[in-house]
This record gives structure tokens, sequence and C-alpha cells, in this order.
């Protein structure tokens, strides 16, 4: 269980963290969601301590982070696969970790098997891929069993097998009870794995609800429709209280009103249709919705798969 | 990434067996670690080494050398002043490799902290042990602690190499000798010393380029600037210079008492400049954001 109360942190006149509340529970997997730049990171880094508050509080099993007596008992965290010191080996890597918590040697072997690492336990860590780093990141994190999990974007730069091999053991850690916190600015990412989802913008909470809720409440369903009347379509769909945009020749995006109903006011007006497609909202989709107007930065051109759908 | 095991590890087998938990995650383990931190690094334990190679081979170099001149002096007298051996210091004579030591163990000491800044493993670290004076006392402790075995390694050997060769001209001491084993034990401490005041400034500068830089500025470059200041100013400052104040250790003699404290107060005034640096790198490792 993680609980963040009124959250803050300011660097210099930049407001990163915007006094966020929220609880990680057990059980699940919470996703914690943000484009670039909203805060995640340094979210993460003052639950472990790492960063202080300027103000509010975090607390890991009931208390701040640096005061658990064994920290690596409760809490694991992956934070940056690459923050390893090039020259050791993946073994001693992870005894010097070990021994900070008084976990035995045996451990390390464990966790290396458990990560798929075996083979290269005795290798140097500056010859590891990103994702044989994202593994041993993942082990140190294990070390101690812990029931709390806190991945900073674990599938970045990872190939679709080593995204798969993350998402089954998110979900399999989860399945076990333990609290489970992943951040991620790819929406189609926690769509797979969340349960449940924190969303900020400019260190601001904007969503803290399950993940269906989150694209019912946030998405608007469109009906994509493929007629020869495009604009005859198009006018009696305004006058029916929906929206209609044109997606090329012979065709239009309706939104505002159900895909049976579109199909209706085509019938009762003798127009013929030719593709009658509810389009389905991914994640992805509602949460550019929601974020639109706090991304840190915007650049020149819009993203275009928005501005078909919107 | 194709030949590690892809399978997922499935649900019961993530549960580990670990022992009951005891106590609190304190200062003992983080010598553990800190130890296997610094031993499992080649470049570390190659710069150790490197340290001690430095010191003794060009002690040894400097001894043959001097001793070789005293010989031709002592059989050949030239000019009007014939040599005095009282002047001569065997001690310190045997120990001149340790100048550029200093230089080797700097390296080490901002090493093994900015070694953690420059890829972000003192996160990592910090995460495993979040109470950071547990992590700073170990770290300070275990580098101390190898620092002062190398130092003492470096000084008794170059100084039982060096007389060797004195003895060929009669002007070897031994460590029962007035001072003698002061000043022996005294170069290894300045070395470790040495090593520790780069220890300080990299926890200031959490970057090993410019801990590197300052600590062979204070060390070295300092004499440089001394150099320059006019000898009225000069001979209260001379003290406080810590090249001067460091080498007083491992002299027999302090060499202007009138200018400079005793051995032991000189040892201090460069002690200090490492005390200094270390407070105020233990200030902003505890109040800094990792």
């Amino acid at each position: 269980m993680i609980e963040a109360r009124s959250l803050t942190k300011r660097y210099g006149d930049r407001l990163a963290v915007d006094q966020l509340s929220f609880s990680v529970r057990p059980g699940q997997v919470t996703g914690f969601l943000g484009p670039n730049g909203a805060g995640k990171s340094t979210t993460m880094r003052m639950i472990l301590g790492l960063d202080a508050p300027t103000g509010g509080s975090v607390t890991v099993d009931g208390m701040p982070y640096v005061k658990l007596a064994h920290p690596m008992r409760v809490l694991g965290a992956l934070l940056d696969a690459k923050a390893v010191h090039s020259g050791r080996t993946a073994a001693k890597h992870l005894l010097c970790l070990a021994q900070t918590n008084n976990l035995p040697k045996s451990r390390v072997g464990e966790v290396l098997e458990l990560v798929g690492l075996t083979q290269v336990a005795n290798k140097r860590v500056g010859g590891f891929s990103l994702g044989m780093c994202q593994r041993l990141g993942i082990a140190a994190a294990l070390l101690g069993d812990p029931k709390v999990l806190i991945f900073d974007e674990p599938v970045n730069g990872l190939d679709p097998e080593g995204i798969l091999w993350i998402r089954n053991l998110i979900r399999a850690l989860a399945a076990e009870g333990r609290t489970i916190f992943v951040s991620s600015h790819l929406m189609s990412e926690m769509e797979n794995t969340a349960d449940h989802l924190v969303v900020i913008g400019q260190g601001k909470l904007i969503a803290d609800c399950t993940v269906e809720a989150f694209i019912k409440q946030n998405s608007t369903l469109a009906v994509r429709v493929r007629t020869p009347d495009a604009a005859q379509l198009a006018d009696l769909v305004a006058g029916s209280g929906g929206a209609a945009k044109p997606d090329g020749e012979n065709a239009i995006i309706v939104t505002g009103i159900a895909a049976e109903r579109v199909g209706d006011l085509a019938f009762d007006s003798g127009i013929r249709v030719h593709e009658l497609a509810p389009l389905q909202a991914s994640l992805e989709q509602a949460f550019m919705e929601l974020t639109r107007d706090s991304v840190e930065y915007h650049a020149a051109v819009p993203a275009s798969p928005i501005g078909a759908l919107a | 990434m194709t030949t590690l095991s892809m399978a997922p590890a499935q649900a019961p087998t993530l549960r580990a067996n670990l022992p009951a938990a005891k106590g609190r995650a304190g200062f003992a383990g983080a010598l553990r670690s800190e130890f296997t931190k610094i031993s499992s690094l080649r470049s570390t334990m190659a710069t150790l080494v490197g340290t001690m190679v430095v010191t003794i081979g060009l002690s040894t170099l400097v001894a043959w050398g001097v001793s070789s001149q005293l010989r031709s002096q002592l059989d050949h007298p030239t000019g009007t002043q014939p040599f005095d051996p009282s002047t001569f210091d065997a001690v310190q004579s045997s120990m001149f490799g340790l100048i550029f030591g200093q230089l080797v163990i700097a390296v080490i000491g901002a090493m093994v902290v900015t070694g953690e800044y420059g890829n972000g493993m003192i996160r990592t670290s910090l995460t495993a042990q979040p109470r950071r004076m547990v992590t700073l006392v170990a770290k300070f402790g275990v580098f101390t602690a190898v620092a002062l075995v190398t130092g003492l390694i470096s000084s008794f050997s170059s100084y039982f190499i060096g007389q060797r060769f004195y003895s060929g001209v009669g002007l070897n001491v031994g460590l029962g000798d007035p001072n003698v084993l002061r000043a022996v034990i005294g170069g290894g401490l300045m070395l470790a010393v040495a090593g520790l005041l780069a220890f300080g400034l990299g926890l200031i500068l959490r970057h090993t380029a410019g801990a590197i830089t300052s600590a062979v500025g204070v060390l070295f470059v300092s004499v440089i600037l001394f150099q320059f200041i006019p000898s009225n100013w000069g001979q209260h400052i001379e003290r406080w210079v810590p090249f001067f104040a460091g080498t007083a250790i491992w002299s027999r003699t302090v060499q202007d008492p009138s200018q400079m404290w005793s051995a032991w107060g000189e040892f201090g005034v460069f002690a200090g400049y490492a005390a200094l640096a270390i407070a105020i790198g233990t200030f902003l490792f505890k109040k800094r954001d990792a």
C-alpha cells in the first residue's frame, strides 16, 4: 500500500508535482500515467525518499520509506535499468544490494534464475543490452521478496518479447497479492496490464479510477459511416443532436449519437449505407483527449489520429 | 537475448523463502555492501595496486639515484662546503614516491563516490538503504581502511627498500631511531588523507573529473601559487599550504620551525582540509536530492 497525501515538489518556480493525493492498493496493478514530464518519475523518487517533497507526504506500508526496518523486504523498485555500475558483474551488483538489507547471499542466485540471467551472472554489466539491464533491475527489485513493487517505464526500449515477459511478470506479481505501481506514457501498454489508473498531467491528478471507468468517462464513442450521400446524412445527424465530420470521400465520422440511431436515421431517409462501424475508443485516445491541455511541450504539427476522431 | 530463458516466471515460483527479518537493516550490512562494491570493481583494485606501484617504484628510483649521488660526493668531495650527513633525511629521501602516490589515491577517493553518480547507481544504493548516513559512514569507513592499508604498505615498503640503498653509504636509519617510525607511519597516513580529501570533494561535486581536478588543485597547484606570494607574506602562510602541511609528517624533522608547526600539528592542518571537504560533502549528501 502506497499513500500519497498532497505530495508537492517544486523546482525553482516550476511545480513538478502539485498537491498529488492517491492510494495504490494491494493485489492489483495500478498504472501511473501521464505524458513525458508530467511528474511520474519525480513522484516515484519521492516515494523512495530519493527526492524530498516540498510539501505533503507519502508513506509505504504506513510509514515513510526511509523509516522501514528492511526497506527491500517491503518495497522493490526499478527506476532506471541503467543505474548500475558497468564494471561490476550482475551477481556482485545484486550481492552489494542484498547485503545492505542482510538478505542471504543465496537469494542472488534465485533472482538471477527468476529473470533468466543465470548464464551471465558473472559477466560485467557494461556488456548488457537494455533488455538484460531491465531484467537485472527487476532481479534487484525482487531480492527482498517485497510486497510492494514500483516500476518506472519498465517496457521502454524493449523488444516485443521483452515487453510480453514484463507484462506477464507484472500480472503474476499482482496475482500473488502484491501492490504493483507501474508508470508509463504508453496507454496501450496499461490497457493490457493495469486494473486501476492514476493519471497525472503537469503534476496534477487528472484521474484515479479503474481502467474501464477511465475509457467510459473519457472517450467519445464514434461511428464511421460510408455512404454515397455523406453530406445529406451529416445534416440529419446534426439535426438529431450528433456531430459529423467528413472522413475522406463518401464517409463521415459521427459522434454524439449511437450507431443504432445513425442506422435508423439513414433508413428513415432512404440513404444507402455501405458501412456502419462503431469505433472502439482505446485507452490511448482517451488519454490523449484528457491530457491534451496538460502536455508540457506542444508540437506545431498536431498528432493526426486525434484530429480524425475528435 | 535469445540465449536467455524467455519463460515468464510463473506465479508460485516468485515467492521466496527468506529467513525471518531481524532488527533493522543497518551499519553492519552497509559495511559488507560497501566492501563488496570496492572489491568487485577491477578498475578500483587496479588503481589501488597502481598507487602502491607508483609510490614504491618512484621511491626506489629516487633512493637509487640519491644514494649513488651521495656515494660520489663522499668519495670525491667537491666545492668548498663538504657534505654534512646530519642534514640528510634518510626517511623522507626513501619515500619520495608518496608525492605521486597522492595523485593516484586521490583518483580512487573521488571515484569511490563519483563512480556512483555518473551512472545513477547512487539511486539504486539509496533505494536499498535509504538511511543516507548509514550508507555514507559505511562508504567512508571502508575507503578509509583500504586507503590506510594501501598507504602503509606503500610507505613501509618504500622505507625498507630505501634503507638498503642508503646502507651502502652508511646513511641508513632504523625504525628505532628518533622520529623514524612516526615519519614512516605518517607517510601512510598522509596518503590515506589525500584520498579522503578527494572523497570529500567527490561528495561535494558528484563528478569524477571535477573532483580529481580540484583535489590536484588543493594538493599541488596550491604549492605553485605559493611560489608567487611575496616572502614576507609567505612565511605566515607556509604552514597552511596543504602540500607542506602534508609533507611535514613524513620528514624526520620539521624544516622551518619558525614558519611551521610540529609534524603532528601540520598533519592536523592537512587532515583539516580533508575533514572540511568531507563535512561539507556530508551536509550536501544528506540534504540534496539523490
